[in-house]
């Protein structure tokens, strides 16, 4: 995984409480692979039309936010459905970042174990980030070192959970962390289904119950 | 060091803590832990999981604790519950595949036993008190009514559980909502956890593993229980709790998959140790009072949007923060309703009576009191939460009671909560549904939902409006 450190990027206003995993990719398009790219599908209904046709109003793709890796938006950000590709759909569509002040919780596990930096800001801040935006700002820096998003001689502090923030430093992934406790894990449920013999389950027989 | 390991501490501890100690393979010293997962539930959305293991050429390291059950994308309503749609047919066919080269359990299309995930868990005795349960869907919180940990994960989660039976987690805080008093008459779990949810936010309770209790929770059976830590997800919970007790194991006794005989009682010992200790300390404390709790209904695209069916619409320009006020006008925007207006003058064009909060035998039961007799004046449809469910509410003759209201009585499956299967709200219609989520497009694009409890969803199908089911109750049962 690519490590997050610092990054200067145009920053897109999404001035929206409650913004949920439906929202972010509605259910119809989850059926597709990864590799097809969802980028397209981010905030499908607030940026097409019926017959697909691009709405003028929609709010991430005004010509002057292109290539926008920021997100600003307002609190409960990625509510809702557990699906990844919520997060998918945004890292797709070129975001690094989501700055908002609060997240739901499986939104931040799935952004965090994608690269995708899930910082909160406080609301106040938000707001002003929001106003700075709607009258024209463009560019700004997130800091993970610092903890920090810095625009226009403006330096607001975020918050994100101390471990989450080691691991999107170095870009690293749990899974290779997890085998090296190889050993641990085989003895955790050897010692385990001793002490609670009413939580195992006797071996399955391949695509039965 | 394992938890487990440790001298038993004189501290008191909650319910959440005795079930996460006893799980930890190890923390770091950052304080994060390795948690074993005792039950993954997977459905048809594992394909991006299932995608990273074939990309490691992994497999799967215990099959016998991976449960595929088929429930998202099922057809609800076709002879021989066959798919039409080759885009969905392949998403049911691609689990059933999944399932048979790892070797783990499946409950698959045509399996007798087949239903939504968080209502076969239960009915099979999979889920039991003092487990780790995981699935990659939010409301596996929903498990959590037997006492056990269980949350909603993502698809990397879901493919790092599978290749190591294990997720790495940090302890969350730890919040308990007492409900005190009896409810009245006509108010449901739904009608709590509605309250709840209006009361904290639907960020209320993020970063908190929830504990509900109080003597309302107590009364409540295992179907109410389910609905209650189902919604823990809609106030933001990582997970919802309820203590075991007698309800819980006369739920359980003669489960398929539960203990059975001596093993049965020796593990019922272990799971009457695990409610909170008195003095167990939370974070942060709720409580509400039964009594004061009303049929509830949502008017927004948010589970906070939610209010007694007696009141009205809130007024943005009467709201100070204007956030809070943009969100207001956003909600009332797409629901097409005004401020200032009763709720209960809200014409809806269809009900939906199903999905993991409220389609089981008692949410039918529930419903069917108020429909007997009496004819929908909008079309519905009532889904039940498993073919199990469905039987068993034909042998008690609710489905003839739907049918003859007019409404269509079909097959198992998540179908017109999330729409995958095709079972859609149309663009600009108003449904009163008993599912989980008002978000917009939720049902399908454009779709209007209102939140309620499965009376409450019976009633608007009779007068065709938001309706206070309880004059329709009087008299009856």
């Amino acid at each position: 995984m690519q490590p997050f450190t610092t990054l200067a990027a145009t920053a897109c206003p999404l001035p929206l409480a409650n913004v949920d995993t439906d929202q972010l990719i509605p259910a119809r398009f989850m059926k597709r692979p990864r590799s097809e790219g969802y980028g397209r599908f981010l905030l499908h209904d607030l940026r097409f039309a019926e017959d697909g046709s691009p709405l003028a109003h929609s709010p991430i793709d005004r010509p002057e936010r292109a290539g926008a890796q920021v997100l600003v938006a307002r609190r409960n950000f990625g509510s809702g459905s557990s699906r990844e590709a919520a997060v998918y759909a945004l890292v797709d569509a070129g975001f690094r970042c989501v700055l908002a002040p609060s997240f739901g919780d499986i939104f931040s596990s799935n952004a965090v174990n994608n690269g995708l930096l899930p910082a909160r800001l406080e609301e106040d801040g938000v707001e002003i980030l929001l106003s700075w935006l709607q009258a024209g700002g463009q560019r700004l820096v997130v800091d993970l070192t610092e903890c920090q998003v810095r625009a226009d001689g403006l330096t607001l502090p975020f918050r994100i959970d101390p471990v989450w923030r080691v691991k999107l430093l170095n870009g690293w992934n749990d899974l290779d962390l997890t085998l090296s406790h190889a050993e641990a894990i085989t003895a955790f449920a050897a010692a385990d289904a001793l002490l609670r013999p009413w939580a195992q389950l006797p071996a399955a027989s391949g695509g039965r119950p | 060091m394992p938890a487990r390991s440790m001298p038993a501490s004189p501290a008191p501890r909650a319910l959440f803590d005795k079930v996460w100690d006893a799980h930890v393979v190890l923390t770091r010293e950052d304080g994060q832990s390795l948690l074993w997962i005792d039950r993954h539930f997977f459905h048809e959305g594992s394909h991006h999981a299932f995608a990273q293991l074939r990309a490691r050429g992994a497999r799967v390291a215990r099959p016998e604790l991976n449960i595929g059950v088929a429930d998202h994308y099922v057809p609800t309503r076709t002879p021989g519950r066959s798919i039409p749609d080759a885009g969905i047919a392949g998403m049911v066919a691609g689990l059933e595949s999944n399932a048979a080269q790892h070797g783990t359990r499946l409950f698959g299309l045509h399996d007798p036993r087949q239903g939504i995930v968080h209502v076969v868990g239960p009915e099979q005795g999979l889920t039991l008190p003092g487990l780790t349960i995981v699935c990659g869907d939010s409301h596996t919180s929903t498990h959590g009514a037997f006492g056990a940990l269980a949350f909603g994960i993502g698809a990397s989660e879901v493919a790092h559980v599978l290749m190591t039976q294990t997720l790495w987690q940090k302890r969350p805080k730890r919040m308990r909502i007492r409900i005190e008093g009896a409810l009245a008459p006509g108010v449901s779990a739904k009608d709590m956890a509605l309250s709840i949810i209006a009361r904290i936010g639907a960020d209320g309770a993020q970063g908190h593993a929830v504990e509900y209790a109080g003597s309302a929770v107590r009364g409540l059976s295992m179907e109410g229980r389910l609905t209650l830590c189902n919604l823990a997800i809609e106030s933001g919970a990582r997970c919802g709790m309820v203590a075991p007790d007698e309800t819980t194991l006369a739920f359980l006794r003669g489960r398929p998959f539960a203990p059975q005989g001596s093993a049965f009682d020796s593990a019922a010992e272990a799971w009457m140790a695990l409610p909170s200790d008195p003095g167990a300390s939370f974070d942060r404390e709720e409580v509400l009072m039964g009594a004061e709790i009303a049929p509830t209904v949502t008017w927004g695209v948010s589970p906070e949007d939610a209010l007694p069916v007696t009141g009205r619409i809130p007024d943005p320009a009467a709201t100070a923060d204007a956030a809070r006020a943009a969100q207001i006008r956003d909600a009332l925007d797409y629901m097409g309703l005004r401020p200032g207006q009763a709720l209960a003058e809200i014409a809806v064009d269809r009900v939906f009576i199903g999905s993991c909060t409220n389609s089981r035998i008692e949410d039918l039961r529930a419903a069917a009191a108020v429909l007997a007799g009496r004819r929908a004046k909008v079309p519905g449809l009532v889904s039940p939460g498993s073919s199990l469910v469905k039987q068993q509410a034909e042998q008690e003759g609710l489905d003839r009671i739907f049918r003859a209201a007019g409404l269509d009585w079909v097959d198992a499956g998540c179908s017109m909560c999330v729409g995958m299967n095709g079972d859609l709200v149309p663009a600009g219609e108003r449904c009163a549904s008993t599912t989980n989520r008002n978000f917009k497009g939720r049902q399908g694009k454009g779709a209007r939902t209102h939140l309620m409890s499965p009376a409450m969803a019976a009633a608007a199908a009779v007068t065709g409006h938001i309706t206070d089911v309880r004059p329709l109750l009087e008299g009856r049962g």
